[in-house]
């Protein structure tokens, strides 16, 4: 039996070392390929996810389907845990947030994202600073001073989650301007921006797709992006003003930039074949029509980039995220 | 009267053939989902969105809503049958349409049913057409402490309810917020009484919960009493539609109280399931049959259906307007309506009329859909009954397990069904009701988030519960039904 066993693999090794000479196209899925959400119906990385499913289904980019699956337990830790433990499985793929770091950061949970490995990154989520449209400030400078005269835990910052982005994002910009924020966890991004509208809290940090809706409506003002640049899009939103004319927060006088993953990793041990299968997949749908809309409507930064410097990239944002949530007093104590 | 001609718009929209077809085939896959325990309408349209991805968006959202609509029938189905809630809104129709089906007359409880939730569906469909404006400025007026307030109502006018001791409805009220608060703490993130397992890191679903309170621990009870089903006297009579539908106008109070109660709550957005529960417990409180409520009146029927489909349908007003959704499936096509590339909000009334009316004309129309559907098919499910107990429960039993796997596919959910279903036979032995406890497990987490942020965002100070008139009168409204058995039991020894 052992005998039978070597003699397939040895040809499954000659097979697939021939199969890479012969075409670029070695391998590909051989059966539906899980697409894991570490996060519940409804979010953001849901509708990333679907939306991919969709495109790939739509444009043909793949023989076999893809099935995205919700694992959302403890933060997230669900589905990381579920893909860290298929060692070697070609047929798992995952979409990450900032929970990527946060979670294995404030929970402990035994991960990180060297246990898996990293595909590509699809775009980098950008945050913006808003004030309801009737109150007085206009500049990012004029809402720190306000905050700051108020005193601390005076000014109520909305978000989504606890120790996640929102919040991180909150502390890093409390650290820049030495102000204190009251943060409040809401359910969604949708409910945040909907709380700032009708006054129950002072300030979000809404990503761009989930306040637009208010700011076109004139509900709402942008008052800085969180990001080293602007954002590209000119294409007027309202009738003064496009992403573009959004300052960045250092232009605004609150030098804080913070941008949140979106990215896919696989379960550790796969074949680099394997993995660039996918990488090619994605490069291909980042190539859609669809893709490119939806990265407008949702003023995403378009930066994107696989291998080694995508490893690279993810390992110095663990850093910046150790580093704040260390200073925020967020990180999991260890266990006794 | 510009709403009027709008939606006659939407109807030539929504009246395609393809669009007719669209409509019919996702009432029926909608009342499948809603039918099999676990599958969800939120789940069950997150499966088939990217399929409508290649159709028009005004096509896409007629399907997927009639997916809804479907949901919302088929949830009664298997509650009123088997004592098994499809659908999280649907167990407080158990509560009276079960009892009815054991005494042989499931015919009449589930046209009941249907015709309740498309009277509840209608009455918030009119509203959403010519009120959407006005409505949804009022969803903005609430805050976390406005929300606290309307979980404190719910709970309020579900306390005196059950007949036994006080005490016991108390302790399985104080189960279900104990079980409730398992998982993960959602204002610092941590987790909590999960005992370091992953697996209880999940928390206790809801649905997990219902389907092995209801579904197994009615199998075990059952199996006691002798392996015999009490329903299979039910005769098969398609009459019994039109007899039941001579009944109903005597109802209307009740009705019109279940759409008025689900309506605010699909708007507020408390959602379907608090509003179900908040029907059953006004009309069990107000009606002159209260103290038989449980024992099988239309009554407890009619509230919880109507009151469920009105918020249902309502919940979809804050998604267009405000872009928040009012339930998870509303979640779930908000999702939708992003990837078609429509931006929910206050302008999408205004820059996309076909697709704003065509929706609120296939809600009109999808609605009428599903009642002659579900309707023709009354004799058809009620038939089930028929079919012996040796036969059925095994079905039943699994149905259940395939329902607690789908909720998060994983095995230790079936288990967790299980174990809840023993748990139910316990409860039903010693006389603890369910209900209390079911509604704890499944507001109890919304409760305590928004309480917890009211507290925080006044940072400390309780009189944020009082500090505006809305939220004033909604609390005090609960403190009067909270003290009203006992003003009662005192005015009647005086």
């Amino acid at each position: 039996m052992k005998c039978i066993l070597r003699v397939v693999l040895q040809a499954a090794v000659v097979f697939s070392i021939t199969g890479q000479m012969v075409s670029a196209a070695a391998w590909e899925p051989t059966k539906p390929v899980e697409f894991v959400i570490p996060a519940g119906t409804g979010g953001g990385a849901d509708q990333m996810a679907r939306l991919i499913q969709g495109i790939v289904a739509k444009h043909n980019l793949m023989k076999q389907s893809l099935i995205p699956v919700n694992k959302s337990a403890g933060a997230g830790a669900e589905g990381f845990l579920a893909v860290k433990d298929a060692k070697g499985d070609p047929h798992k793929i995952i979409i990450t947030l900032s929970n990527l770091f946060t979670t294995p950061l404030a929970q402990g949970t035994p991960f990180s994202w060297r246990d898996m490995t990293p595909v590509s990154m699809l775009a980098l989520d950008q945050f913006v600073l808003w004030v309801n449209a009737e109150t007085p400030y206009k500049t990012a400078k004029e809402y720190v001073e306000a905050a700051k005269k108020a005193g601390p835990n005076k000014m109520k910052m909305g978000g989504t989650g606890s120790k996640q982005e929102d919040q991180i994002l909150t502390v890093s910009l409390e650290k820049a301007t030495g102000t204190k924020f009251n943060y409040l966890p809401l359910k969604g991004g949708g409910d945040v921006a909907v709380q700032l509208v009708g006054k129950h809290i002072d300030s979000t940090v809404n990503n761009p797709i989930e306040a637009i809706a208010q700011w076109r409506a004139g509900t709402l003002r942008p008052l800085c992006v969180f990001d080293d640049t602007r954002m590209p899009y000119k294409t007027k939103i309202t009738a003064t003003m496009s992403w573009y004319d959004i300052p960045t927060c250092s232009e605004a006088g609150v030098p804080t930039d913070y941008v949140m993953l979106r990215g896919i990793f696989m379960p550790p041990g796969v074949a680099q074949d394997q993995v660039n299968f996918y990488v090619d997949l994605f490069k291909k749908v980042r190539e859609t029509p669809e893709w490119k809309k939806f990265m407008e409507d949702g003023a995403f930064n378009q930066t994107s980039m696989s291998g080694k410097e995508y490893a690279a990239w993810v390992e110095k944002n663990e850093n910046l995220h150790r580093e704040l949530m260390k200073e925020a007093g967020f990180l999991a104590k260890p266990k006794p | 009267m510009e709403e009027i001609n709008a939606l006659f718009h939407g109807f030539s929209v929504a009246l395609s053939p393809f669009n007719l077809m669209l409509m019919f085939i996702g009432v029926i896959l909608g009342v499948i989902i809603g039918v099999l325990p676990g599958l969800g309408g939120a789940n069950g349209i997150a499966i088939l969105l990217p399929l409508t991805f290649t159709m028009p968006p005004t096509s896409a959202i007629i399907m997927l809503s009639c997916i809804y609509w479907g949901a919302l029938f088929g949830g009664a189905i298997t509650s009123i049958l088997f004592n098994i809630p499809g659908e999280p809104w649907s167990v407080a129709t158990t509560f009276d349409g079960y009892p009815m089906a054991q005494q042989g007359r499931a015919g009449e409880a589930l046209t009941a049913a249907f015709t309740s939730s498309f009277i509840g569906a209608f009455v918030a469909v009119v509203m959403i057409t010519f009120l959407a404006p006005l409505i949804a400025k009022f969803a903005l007026k609430f805050g976390s402490p406005e929300f606290f307030s309307v979980y404190f109502l719910t709970f309020c006018s579900f306390i005196g309810m059950g007949k036994g001791s006080p005490w016991k409805t108390l302790a399985a009220m104080m189960f279900g917020f104990a079980l409730a608060s398992v998982g993960m703490d959602s204002m610092t993130g941590q987790q909590r009484l999960n005992f370091g397992s992953m697996e209880l890191v999940r928390g206790f679903d809801f649905l997990i919960a219902v389907i092995g309170l209801f579904g197994i621990g009615e199998i075990l009870i059952s199996m006691e009493e002798g392996l015999s089903f009490s329903g299979s006297s039910a005769r098969i009579d398609p009459k019994v539609v039109i007899a039941t539908w001579k009944k109903l106008p005597k109802y209307w109070m009740t009705s019109l109280r279940s759409c008025l109660v689900g309506c605010w709550m699909g708007i507020t957005p408390g959602g379907a399931t608090p509003a179900s529960f908040m029907s059953y417990g006004l009309a069990k409180r107000m009606s002159r049959d209260g103290e038989k409520f449980g024992t099988g009146q239309v009554e407890g029927v009619i509230a919880p259906e109507t009151a469920a489909h009105a918020a249902g349908t309502s919940a979809l007003l804050p998604m267009l307007s405000l872009g928040i959704p009012g339930s998870p499936t509303a979640a779930v096509l908000l999702g939708g309506l992003l990837i078609w590339g429509l931006q929910p909000g206050p302008l999408l009334f205004v820059e996309k009329k076909d697709f704003v009316w065509g929706l609120i004309a296939s809600m009109y129309l999808g609605n009428i859909a599903g009642l002659i559907i579900v309707l023709t098919c009354v004799p058809l499910f009620a038939a089930i009954l028929r079919i012996p107990f040796s036969i059925i429960a095994p079905v039943i039993i699994v149905i259940c397990v395939i329902g607690a796997y789908t909720v998060h596919s994983a095995i230790f959910e079936v288990w967790l069904m299980l174990a809840f279903g023993v748990i139910g036979y316990v409860f039903k032995k010693l006389d603890y009701p369910m209900a209390p406890m079911v509604l704890a497990l499944v507001l109890g987490k919304g409760a305590e988030d928004s309480f917890r942020n009211a507290i925080k965002g006044s940072q400390g100070d309780f009189s944020v519960f009082f500090a505006n008139g809305l939220v004033g009168s909604i609390m005090t409204l609960g403190l009067v039904m909270l003290l009203w058995p006992l003003v009662n039991k005192l005015r009647g020894k005086a």
